[in-house]
């Protein structure tokens, strides 16, 4: 930055320091939460109870794990989320960036029709009930494909990688490749997606984050509580209170048991939600990159 | 001008221009077919996943019967969007849905504007990085995870909250299951939970504002607080614009996941909004016919705001979504 700019008036310096105060403040309001349920996951029941955790863990121990790692539900909610999200993944991206190809392209014939064609269902749907009267004709209902098929290829992510490629692959570049005999199928694979690492890195992110974290197509699509993805059996365990009979062996008096749940909530956010939060802080590159491309063109 | 080249084959009596287009379309589509193929997927997926469900949308002027099926049911007009709009609780849950949206928005909005010209403004960069790791966060969590949190965080009995509001001398609040609060806890979770991540955007934007008009603003003796008010917001108010166009096209169709999870009979008279009447209506009860009216009157609001508000900034701002 230039020099001048570095030149503080004494109105400047008050506003630093008011601006780094209340940063530091609002990221501390925004790190509380997550930092008390850590260490809330460790903590005796009782001192939670009582309300003496505060900043540290009190009577630390580990049978809040212990319960939810006995626990098959939660494995199995486990196993169906990482089945989903690997087999949605793998068929959201690909549809994703099959289509955002040919509609970078500037000389492809008909490509506002198909833009308009994708962009209409962005205003217009056919809403819940439609989708899902189509979703039981199609035999559909109680099956994985409900969750990895129908949401592929949303509107906003094609838009994302369609404007990465049109400012990464420039036009000259498949000129000079068709003159050589090169077709575009060829092209496709070993100059375009070669080319385009960081997009699909954003895309299989967006994807999995989006799989890990839904639950509404399940509830919907679902009954079969063996085909569950974990957000499913963490709304049963952190909203509807009805937490395993095997996660309860042991436990006698009605306190005793509403206090060992309150340790188990805490602890099954700990250990769906860290996957993510472990991940996010070498990943978060790619999503500011992912937000910022979307952001360039609406 | 391309075409010219095949100008001698064609007889000379033909209007040159109509034919050429044409041609030379049939070519680039002949040339191109594999990127057609390329296309075939996402086109299968849309017709049969986004558009068929359109061609239902007809049932919500029928009376479905599944064993007629959607074209088979019998046409009854108006009626359910009528029984929809003369229900005891057409008003109730018309005020719930927009207070929701229309307080989130106002509250929600220009949270991120701010942070981002805040965190603009920082000058130590490894402690900048920091922050916005931090700020980022919650945007991972999910919705599910989010309102567990706040069921343990607010139980009257053992939540830090009400330990908290004890130990200052007040009594527990039964914040879950209170009508009153269930709108500030919407709106305060979803600031928590977005508003770092929607730093990005205009972070982006700050970034790119000219340090020239910085420098100028400078020169003439203004302080940071007066080039914040007088470069940066000016030069970020596109991005705004278009955000906010986003935002108000969206406002009938507010977060349903989260309401959806946070709702009891409890906070029923403040929670109960058109899209959890939907799916109650719809899922759970299996009027069918209903709730798809009820969907349908809701993306008819939803479609005329986005236009409404896409014109007036066009006029107001010259920015616009298209």
């Amino acid at each position: 930055m230039n020099q001048l700019l570095k030149r503080k008036s004494r109105g400047d310096v008050w506003f630093d320091v008011i601006n780094y105060v209340l940063l530091t403040k609002i990221m501390l309001l925004v790190l509380f939460p997550l930092y008390f349920v850590l260490i809330a996951s460790f903590s005796d029941p009782n001192y939670i109870y009582s309300g003496e955790v505060w900043l540290f863990p009190k009577g630390f121990t580990l049978d809040g794990y212990e319960r939810i790692f006995n626990d098959s539900s939660i494995w199995i909610g486990y196993a169906n989320s990482i089945t989903y999200a690997t087999l949605g993944t793998l068929i959201g991206v690909a549809v994703t960036v099959f289509a955002a190809y040919p509609l970078a392209r500037r000389d492809l014939a008909g490509k506002s029709v198909i833009m308009w064609f994708l962009l209409v269902t962005m205003f217009f749907s056919g809403g819940l009930i439609p989708t899902y009267l189509l979703i039981k004709d199609l035999h559909m209902l109680n099956t994985m494909w409900a969750l990895v098929i129908p949401g592929a290829g949303g509107v906003f992510n094609v838009i994302i990688v369609r404007t990465f490629f049109q400012s990464s692959i420039p036009d000259e570049m498949w000129e000079a490749a068709s003159i050589d005999g090169c077709s575009n199928t060829r092209f496709f694979w070993s100059i375009v997606l070669p080319l385009s690492k960081s997009i699909l890195a954003v895309m299989v992110l967006y994807h999995v984050v989006g799989f890990w974290n839904g639950f509404f197509d399940a509830l919907i699509y679902l009954n079969d509580e063996n085909k569950y993805p974990l957000q499913l059996v963490l709304r049963n365990i952190l909203i509807q209170n009805q937490v395993n009979s095997g996660m309860m062996i042991d436990v006698e008096s009605y306190a005793a048991k509403m206090r060992v749940t309150e340790l188990i909530k805490y602890g099954v956010i700990m250990v769906s939600s860290l996957p993510l939060l472990i991940l996010y802080p070498f990943l978060q590159k790619y999503f500011v990159k992912g937000v910022m491309i979307g952001s360039i063109k609406g | 001008m391309k075409g010219r080249i095949n100008v001698n084959s064609i007889p000379s009596e033909v209007d040159l221009s109509l034919i050429k287009p044409k041609r030379k379309r049939w070519g680039r589509v002949k040339r191109d077919y594999e990127l057609y193929l390329f296309l075939l997927p996402i086109i299968i997926l849309y017709l049969v996943f986004k558009y068929y469900p359109m061609y239902g949308v007809q049932i919500a002027f029928k009376d479905f019967l599944p064993s007629q099926g959607i074209w088979g049911s019998e046409w009854v007009g108006f009626k359910h969007f009528i029984d929809f709009f003369n229900s005891y609780n057409f008003w109730t849950i018309m005020k719930n849905t927009l207070s929701l949206s229309l307080l989130s928005l106002l509250f929600g909005f220009p949270a991120p504007i701010i942070i981002a010209i805040m965190l603009n403004q920082m000058l130590g960069k490894s402690y900048k990085k920091f922050l916005q790791t931090v700020i980022y966060a919650p945007h991972f969590i999910s919705t599910v995870v989010l309102v567990g949190m706040l069921n343990v965080f607010l139980s009257p009995n053992s939540g830090i909250v009400n330990h908290l509001i004890t130990w200052l001398g007040g009594n527990p609040v039964l914040f879950m299951a209170d009508a009153g609060w269930f709108r500030p806890l919407y709106i305060l979770s979803g600031i928590w939970q977005e508003t770092g991540f929607a730093t990005i955007i205009y972070l982006a934007a700050l970034a790119g504002v000219n340090p020239e008009l910085h420098e100028a603003a400078t020169m003439d003796g203004a302080n940071k607080w007066k080039r914040i008010l007088n470069v940066d917001i000016p030069s970020i108010l596109p991005t705004i614009v278009i955000l906010l166009i986003l935002a108000l096209g969206n406002i009938m169709s507010i977060g349903f996941e989260k309401a959806f999870l946070m709702q009891s009979d409890l906070n029923y008279a403040t929670s109960n909004i058109i899209p959890t009447y939907v799916y109650e209506m719809g899922i759970q009860k299996a009027q069918y016919s209903f709730s798809t009216a009820v969907g349908l009157f809701n993306s008819l609001i939803n479609i005329i705001l986005i236009f409404t508000v896409n014109r007036i900034a066009k006029k107001l701002t010259e920015t616009s979504l298209w």
